[in-house]
């Protein structure tokens, strides 16, 4: 396409001031180009990024000083009860901390922000292949936005029965104030979240399949789309599972069916309305679906990181195919391990052991990528510019969150750590210092190609110092805290004689928080600023090989002003060809050179 | 700056390191925090477990940390002159480093098996069955001596009493305050009335979650006399932090003294417990 219509951003004016409303409309908000689609996702996605640390440090706060007045914001927020976190708060505190986190971000940041960005244009492709799903697949996350929101000010306040909503705690509505219409609501916001995410999954695999451009083999994808690619799958696959059981705890709860209650509860002093069913088996469904998650809630990260890597250490990424059949490893074995979230629950222990050797196994992928993305920067030439710090500590953190899960997939070990702060610390290190960090360095690297404007660096330099020291000094010493059994969820776990003298080190996790999410000002002020006053960032600021570089910055609509045919890998940094240290997928060979044969058939 | 970084990147692991050290010390401000002290009898091998995962996963932490600051340090283009090396991976070491881990992790799989069955699938036996042979399929199982029910918010315990059967009119009742019998093995059962719960108790390494529906057992060898504290592990609503027990572990003559002066207690009282096998029948 040579002619840049009206829907980039940047053409935005009409003339004589101002465009129609409608047409503004069908630009910006119920647009149907996947890059204004990424951009809502990731707006919508970053804002509640601030509302999920705000609740953290709500459950930060009541362990490091319980049942004490909140300064200034606590008379706002609980003038109820004079300024302090109730423990019914406390519970969704931290169901909605998670829910947020998970759902609201992680999963839609990833997919749905840099999935939707990054798919068409680093497979060469106009858009996606189902525009119209695309929007709707942003637009579906509203009413889940409604749902959950709106939860906070229905009786009970948001629910409370954690993000994994077991019952019967959430099933049965006498059991916690929290279990009523606002668990409804809940498990609603769940549901529409799922069939956004679903609607993504089948736009993500037909595009990526069906509209390669000329010469895009398979095994000339960047790891970025590999990992998009099996992330869809993944999600195709395991959703309809929470899906379904999410409408079973619905009718449990509404018209009850008893799915997950056994015979003969009694609850705060009354009989359940129904019976004969099974608490595990909600756990089993869930898991099903929320084990996979967890590695769509890092693969795209491992992608992103990659490429930012092997741009930045100005080499070939080390061992492409074995990167691409650890992702698919990763995603292959995350199905059959959702049972080592259940080892204590009360499964039959011989099952336990069966899933103790398939989550043992599934640490090797994540070794094999431990020690190609070493591999990459070994003999490189590396910048250590904001993105690529940001993708270093993906790596050095992701490894200490690695390593901590081995301790959980040891069934004996975990009889001592499961639900205390060992897992907390665990998951955080891949989530907070994986998944989030790989993010900021995502947001860093591609920012030239969304705005057309560069972020400041040396800003970005001091958000990653900050931001990582904080980190570490937030989430580290849970590790230690852990150790001592300490058990998560409680509101004051201080009145327990073993864990009296923990205070002091939730105290300090506790002002490490607020100095983490206090951080994140700079990256908030980066950002805006640099949308509108950057530096200039043309179209390949980077020096970078893949398709999307190659684009104008930002790219109008139909992406490419011109016909992306495409010779190689994305990683040929350095290669002898040519004289540059860079050499474009696009950019034929030189006269003289054959070019190589596409190793994807 | 590519030197500050690279250190940056290399107190990841020497801090980390110094953490845990401290920590297992039990130095300065990390007194007491630390795996708290074991006083089950089979309770050891969990820590021996932790501690050998600790050691295994510790060099691997260390080596790859170590290494990423190495490559930081001395691959920085700011300081190094020399082209980046052209090339696309090595097929052995993907073997190397492919099989050195599938053969750790797998030996740690199948070398904590064993552990595992311990703690949660063999049952103290209490006397051989028919065949006169202890570890076959007739063993006669070891009774439990207590029930342990959880309830919003609080541990209901039912003890059986002299007849050694629960749900007789002889049970003991109490909230919250469970006394064992130390060197010996005591096998506990334990229910839930209304939602999940966890039965925690840290000193001796159990942890089980109680499933309403379910009757679940677990076991232990109390070594040393005390009071210890009972967590629950699971949420289990807005009271959940409330949710404590103590554990007095004490010697057979004491616990069988206190057993006999609760159910005198009992029926000076006149308290009728419901019998049957579950009390929430």
């Amino acid at each position: 396409m040579t002619s840049v219509p009206a829907n980039a951003i940047g053409h935005a004016h009409g003339h004589a001031g101002g465009m129609e409303l409608g047409k503004f409309i069908r630009m910006y908000v119920f647009s149907l180009d996947h890059k204004i689609i990424g951009l809502q996702f990731l707006f919508s996605t970053l804002l509640w990024f601030l509302v999920g640390g705000l609740l953290a440090l709500g459950i930060r706060w009541q362990l490091a000083w319980p049942w004490s007045d909140m300064p200034v914001i606590g008379r706002m927020l609980f003038s109820g009860e004079g300024g302090q976190i109730a423990p019914e708060f406390y519970t969704t505190l931290f169901t909605m901390h998670a829910t947020v986190m998970i759902f609201f971000v992680i999963i839609p940041i990833l997919a749905g922000a840099f999935g939707n960005y990054l798919i068409p244009l680093m497979i060469g492709a106009d858009d996606m292949a189902f525009p119209t799903l695309n929007m709707l697949s942003y637009w579906f996350m509203w009413p889940a936005f409604f749902c959950i929101g709106s939860s906070f000010f229905m009786p009970g306040n948001g629910a409370g029965s954690g993000w994994t909503s077991y019952p019967p705690l959430s099933v049965v509505q006498d059991a916690a104030p929290s279990s009523g219409l606002s668990q409804t609501m809940w498990l609603l916001g769940v549901t529409f979240v799922g069939v956004s995410s679903m609607m993504g999954s089948v736009n993500y695999m037909t595009t990526i399949i069906q509209m390669r451009a000329p010469g895009m083999t398979m095994f000339r994808l960047p790891l970025t789309i590999w990992a998009m690619f099996i992330t869809a799958i993944l999600q195709a696959f395991a959703l309809p599972v929470l899906t379904a059981a999410g409408f079973m705890q619905v009718t449990d709860r509404l018209i009850n069916t008893g799915f997950f209650l056994p015979e003969g509860l009694i609850v705060n002093n009354s009989a359940a309305a129904s019976g004969g069913g099974q608490p595990l088996l909600w756990q089993h469904l869930f898991w099903f679906y929320s084990h996979p998650a967890v590695y769509i809630m890092i693969l795209p990260a491992m992608g992103m990181v990659s490429d930012i890597m092997s741009c930045f250490a100005r080499k070939p990424i080390f061992g492409y195919k074995p990167m691409v059949y650890s992702i698919s490893g990763i995603a292959g074995l995350g199905f059959i391990v959702w049972g080592h979230h259940m080892f204590v629950s009360g499964m039959q222990p011989l099952l336990g052991m069966a899933f103790m050797v398939s989550t043992m196994m599934i640490a090797l992928p994540s070794a094999v990528k431990v020690f190609n993305w070493l591999g990459t920067i070994w003999g490189g030439r590396l910048t250590f510019n904001t993105p690529m710090l940001f993708a270093l500590s993906f790596v050095s953190m992701f490894v200490i969150g690695g390593l901590s899960g081995i301790f959980m997939a040891a069934t004996p070990v975990d009889i001592f750590i499961h639900d205390t702060y060992y897992i907390v610390a665990h998951f955080h290190y891949v989530l907070f210092g994986g998944t989030a960090m790989a993010v900021f360095g995502a947001i860093y690297f591609w920012f030239p190609k969304m705005f057309g404007r560069m972020m400041n660096d040396s800003l970005g330099k001091v958000h990653f110092f900050l931001t990582f020291v904080f980190l570490n000094g937030t989430f580290y010493l849970m590790h230690v805290l852990g150790a001592v059994g300490f058990p998560r969820r409680l509101a004051d776990p201080y009145d327990y004689k073993i864990f009296e003298h923990l205070q002091p080190v939730n105290q300090f996790i506790t002002i490490c928080a607020i100095g983490m999410v206090a951080s994140q000002a700079l990256f908030a002020f980066n950002f805006f600023h640099s949308m509108f006053f950057g530096e200039r960032a043309g179209r390949n600021p980077w020096k970078a090989n893949t398709l999307e570089w190659m684009a104008p910055s930002p790219p109008g609509h139909g992406n490419f002003d011109f016909q992306p045919i495409i010779y190689r890998g994305p990683y040929e940094y350095g290669s002898p060809e040519v004289a540059t240290d860079y050499y474009p997928q696009t950019q034929p060979p030189p006269p003289g050179v054959k070019a190589k044969p596409s190793s994807g058939h | 700056m590519g030197r500050f970084w690279s250190l940056l990147f290399l107190s990841v692991p020497i801090l980390g390191t110094l953490a845990f050290v401290l920590a297992i010390a039990g130095v300065g401000p990390f007194r007491d925090h630390w795996l708290p002290e074991n006083v089950n009898d089979y309770g050891g091998v969990i820590d021996q477990l932790f501690m050998f995962i600790l050691y295994l996963t510790g060099v691997i932490f260390i080596g790859t940390g170590v290494a990423l600051f190495w490559f930081m340090w001395k691959y920085d283009a700011e300081k190094n002159a020399k082209p980046a090396v052209y090339m696309h991976g090595s097929h052995a070491l993907e073997i190397v480093w492919s099989v050195l881990p599938a053969a750790t992790l797998l030996f740690i799989a199948i070398y904590q098996m064993n552990a595992w069955a311990d703690q949660k699938m063999r049952r103290p036996v209490a006397e051989a069955g028919p065949d006169g042979i202890e570890g076959t399929e007739d063993d006669v199982l070891q009774a439990p001596i207590v029930e342990v029910t959880g309830r919003q918010f609080e541990w209901r315990i039912r003890y059986a009493g002299k007849d050694n059967v629960i749900g007789t009119p002889d049970d003991v009742h109490g909230v919250n305050d469970l006394h064992l019998p130390v060197n010996e093995d005591v096998v506990i059962q334990i229910k839930s009335m209304d939602v999940l719960h966890s039965f925690f108790l840290p000193h001796v390494r159990v942890k089980q979650d109680v499933v309403p529906g379910m009757k679940q057992f677990v076991w232990f060898h109390g070594n040393k006399s005390g009071i210890y504290d009972i967590v629950c592990a699971e949420l289990c609503g807005w009271g959940h932090y409330k949710m404590r027990g103590k554990m007095t572990l004490e010697s057979r003559e004491k616990f069988d003294a206190w057993l006999a002066e609760q159910y005198a207690e009992q029926e000076r009282s006149g308290f009728q417990p419901k019998t049957g096998a579950d009390e929430n029948d």
